[in-house]
């Protein structure tokens, strides 16, 4: 009967180890209280990024922390929450976070089911090729070449349909995967928001490698999501992001952020109210 | 068994077994070198797409660690509610009754029929349209959902099939005990049945290790696999590496798991042969999920 | 109810086509290798022994999709090995077929394992006294009658991996998971009537494949 006795022990250890990390969770809820909940990416560098150490760094943060300190939240009164795109409006609707800064670009989809404050940020759909690789300079290029994209991206299908049908689309599920193969020249480009783009370009490991090939395939405007008839964070909102943009915070970040990739930002776009 | 299949080799077969070993060893490091070469080409293999798992502790302690305790929380729970939930199925499935045994036994091969892929998916768009699980929970709650449909119905015919293997003399001796079909089966069948089958159960729990993977591939689950996405975007897309640490990971805990299972099956063994009952142990109903 | 599936812009057929194919070719590749691999288990060559046990213990405690993600980032993202494949979604198709094949081996080497137990012992020193060599115990005496006992447990793997060819969706093969989550995706209303569809299309594809090879089993079982 040793056997029960282990297996008791083993049982007993299980349910310990549960409790214990139910303990762990579940502790905030929402955005009341003296602290808010956003909402951001935590892979996309440039943009949203969780760092090894746990800290972080990007666009989208740092003009969610400015728009948070003009709403009266310091830095260390933020929880952030991962926001992968497909649950951006989830989040919001649920009342899971106060507001999303994601690379989250306006559009009519978007807006039967959440409200945005700004565009804070305009960007355009673009291809990152290799730097070495002159082959690519405009859309038709694409036809007789290998694109890579992230599965169920709009950039993705925005080429398939209209822009260069006859591209081999290879469809992964995320952009360090079509990063190597663009590195190892199994695909030719990687198609995606110029943001998202140069925010890979610039990384260290990357720096010298790819370039930004400057095609306007589309406008992208990025806004702030917030719940749907929040009129009053919505005019907060708007009104921090005015002032970013009046006191040169706006034009520091953006050279902070997507300096080295040599990107070429569009001034900051007129808020809409 | 297998020195059954062979005479002991005389000098001659030494001499063909030294050859074959040879011409087996050069095949082996001819593909080792040229997929290793192959990869040093692409400077896949160069250290600063590897030193980050020796030198930088806090990829372990900020991603595959989490990533870890995710799998592992999801596995354990999954066994956990799919356990009772299966000795019933496989304890209905059993019934004298027709109509228990029928609509349980169609439950049962419905979800083993399944791909427990198209049941995550299922309950993870169910979880989202009809109920107010917060995002932060969704992946995990469709994936043990999944888990537990899949590896219950797995459970319930290990179940069956334990029961099955016992002596007929203990189900009779219960009853002549004047015990009651619910007694006969809770105080003498299942206990026994249990025992007998800890190590098919133990091997079912490395499938439902496994099987946690295609939650992060698919549902955005931030179990183990799915770390690598975060890893590779901060440390420049070194994403063999990346892979290849966290397939060890895997394959360690399996690895540990299947030698519990073993050593579970061999006590058992042993244990049995002082008693005077048949030696069966439960075989893995289930030869490989992904 | 059913409308969206007029609409054409669904080929359900097709996907649990490619499907069916996955699960074909995959499972005469699995056949196979297992078979190369149980013989290396059980051969006289310790390294050859080795190298199997290895590989069976390393595949087997891999996840699948683990596998079959390396298969496209390594082969194909970066050593650029296609096999021949046209375009992505051929190339997807065929790593698939491979990394299937590379996973469930171990398997079906499991299985032919259990099936060699059940040959009795004098078989094979029968065959040894009449002078056979290893290969020729193997092939022409101890694996026929393996084979024949393992219908059973081979029976399992081959709906196993034909359920399994759902994770080839994770490498974006077009087969049937990956339509039926664009479909969630797209027709959230009829997310019911969707998964009984899939459902349904699963179960006509392992059923006929448990029956067949039950019957297979009682037909070839080896009277002793």
């Amino acid at each position: 009967m040793k056997l029960r006795n282990a297996s008791a022990a083993a049982a007993a250890a299980v349910v310990l180890a549960l409790t214990a990390t139910a303990c762990g969770t579940g502790t905030d809820s929402g955005s009341n209280g003296d602290k808010i909940t956003i909402g951001i990416k935590f892979d996309q560098p440039g943009l949203g990024l969780k760092t090894p150490d746990g800290a972080y760094t990007g666009f989208d943060v740092d003009v969610a922390k400015y728009v948070a300190k003009e709403l009266g939240f310091s830095e260390d009164k933020i929880n952030w929450k991962q926001a992968p795109s497909a649950e951006r409006e989830n989040l919001i609707k649920n009342g899971d976070v106060k507001f999303v800064v994601a690379s989250y670009s306006i559009n009519e989809k978007r807006l039967k089911e959440v409200d945005f404050a700004g565009p804070y940020f305009l960007t355009h759909q673009d291809l990152l090729v290799r730097a070495d690789d002159a082959t690519i300079t405009k859309v038709e290029d694409l036809n007789s070449k290998k694109l890579c994209s992230v599965t169920g991206s709009t950039s993705a299908q925005n080429v398939k349909d209209k822009l260069a049908p006859k591209a081999d689309l290879q469809q992964l599920g995320g952009y360090s995967e079509c990063l190597t193969g663009l590195e190892n020249k199994r695909v030719d480009a990687l198609t995606t928001d110029a943001s998202i783009l140069a925010g890979y370009a610039s990384q260290k490991e990357h720096q010298g490698k790819f370039k930004l090939a400057g095609l306007s395939m589309s406008d992208e405007n990025y806004g702030i999501g917030i719940k749907k008839g929040d009129s009053e964070l919505k005019g907060k909102i708007n009104k921090a992001l005015e002032k970013m943009v009046s006191d040169g915070t706006w034009d520091k970040l953006v050279q902070q952020n997507f300096g080295p990739s040599g990107y070429k930002n569009e001034p900051a776009p007129k808020i809409a109210n | 068994m297998s020195s059954v299949l062979y005479d002991v080799p005389g000098p001659k077969a030494r001499l063909r077994n030294v050859v074959y070993t040879i011409v087996f060893l050069a095949v082996l490091g001819l593909v080792a070198f040229w997929v290793l070469s192959a990869l040093a080409d692409k400077n896949q293999l160069s250290a600063d797409k590897w030193s980050p798992f020796a030198t930088d502790s806090r990829v372990w302690t900020t991603y595959l660690l989490p990533g870890l305790v995710e799998t592992l929380k999801a596995a354990a729970l999954s066994i956990l509610i799919a356990l009772p939930l299966g000795a019933a199925l496989g304890i209905g499935r059993l019934s004298d009754h027709r109509w228990v045994r029928v609509p349980v036994g169609a439950v049962v091969e419905f979800f083993r029929a399944i791909p427990v892929l198209l049941l995550m998916m299922f309950s993870s768009a169910v979880y989202a349209a009809y109920t107010p699980i917060s995002s932060d929970f969704r992946p995990l709650y469709a994936v043990v959902t999944g888990l537990v449909l899949y590896n219950a119905s797995v459970i319930a015919e290990v179940v069956r099939a334990g029961v099955l293997s016992l002596p007929r003399g203990q189900g009779d001796a219960a009853v002549a005990l004047g015990m009651r079909k619910g007694q006969t089966m809770l105080y003498v069948l299942l206990p026994q049945a249990v025992t007998v089958m800890l190590p098919a159960l133990v091997s079912q729990l490395v499938v439902i290790v496994k099987d946690t993977a295609l939650g992060g591939a698919m549902l955005g689950f931030g179990e183990l696999l799915s770390q690598n996405r975060q890893i590779t975007a901060n440390y420049g897309a070194n994403t063999i590496a990346t892979f290849t640490v966290i397939a060890l990971i895997y394959i360690v805990i399996n690895a540990l798991l299947t030698r519990l299972a073993a050593l579970l099956e061999k006590r058992l063994r042993q244990g049995r042969k002082s008693a005077a009952t048949k030696t069966v142990v439960v075989p893995v109903v289930d030869v490989g999920s992904a | 109810m059913f409308d969206f599936l007029d609409s054409g812009q669904y080929d359900l057929l097709g996907a649990f086509w490619v499907t069916a194919q996955l699960a074909l070719y995959s499972a005469i590749g699995s056949l196979v290798w297992g078979t190369v691999l149980t013989a290396m288990r059980v051969s006289p060559v310790p390294l050859m022994r080795g190298f199997g046990t290895a590989y069976v213990n390393v595949v087997r405690n891999t996840p699948l999709t683990v596998v079959i993600v390396a298969c496209s980032f390594v082969l194909d993202q970066t050593l650029a090995i296609t096999l021949g494949g046209e375009d992505f979604k051929e190339t997807g198709f065929r790593l698939a077929v491979l990394g299937l094949t590379a996973y469930t081996g171990t398997f079906v080497c499991e299985a032919l394992r259990s099936g060699i137990n059940t040959v009795p012992a004098g078989q094979a020193e029968a065959a040894r006294a009449l002078g056979m060599s290893f290969t020729q115990v193997l092939t022409a005496i101890v694996l026929p009658q393996a084979f024949r006992a393992a219908v059973t447990p081979l029976a399992n793997v081959i709906i196993a991996l034909t359920k399994n060819t759902t994770v080839a969706a994770a490498i974006g093969a077009a087969e049937a998971a990956l339509l039926m989550r664009e479909m969630i995706e797209n027709e959230a209303q009829a997310l019911f009537t969707v998964f009984a569809l899939f459902a349904f299309g699963f179960i006509v594809l392992t059923l006929p494949t448990g029956l067949i090879l039950g019957w297979a089993a009682k037909r070839l079982a080896v009277k002793r």
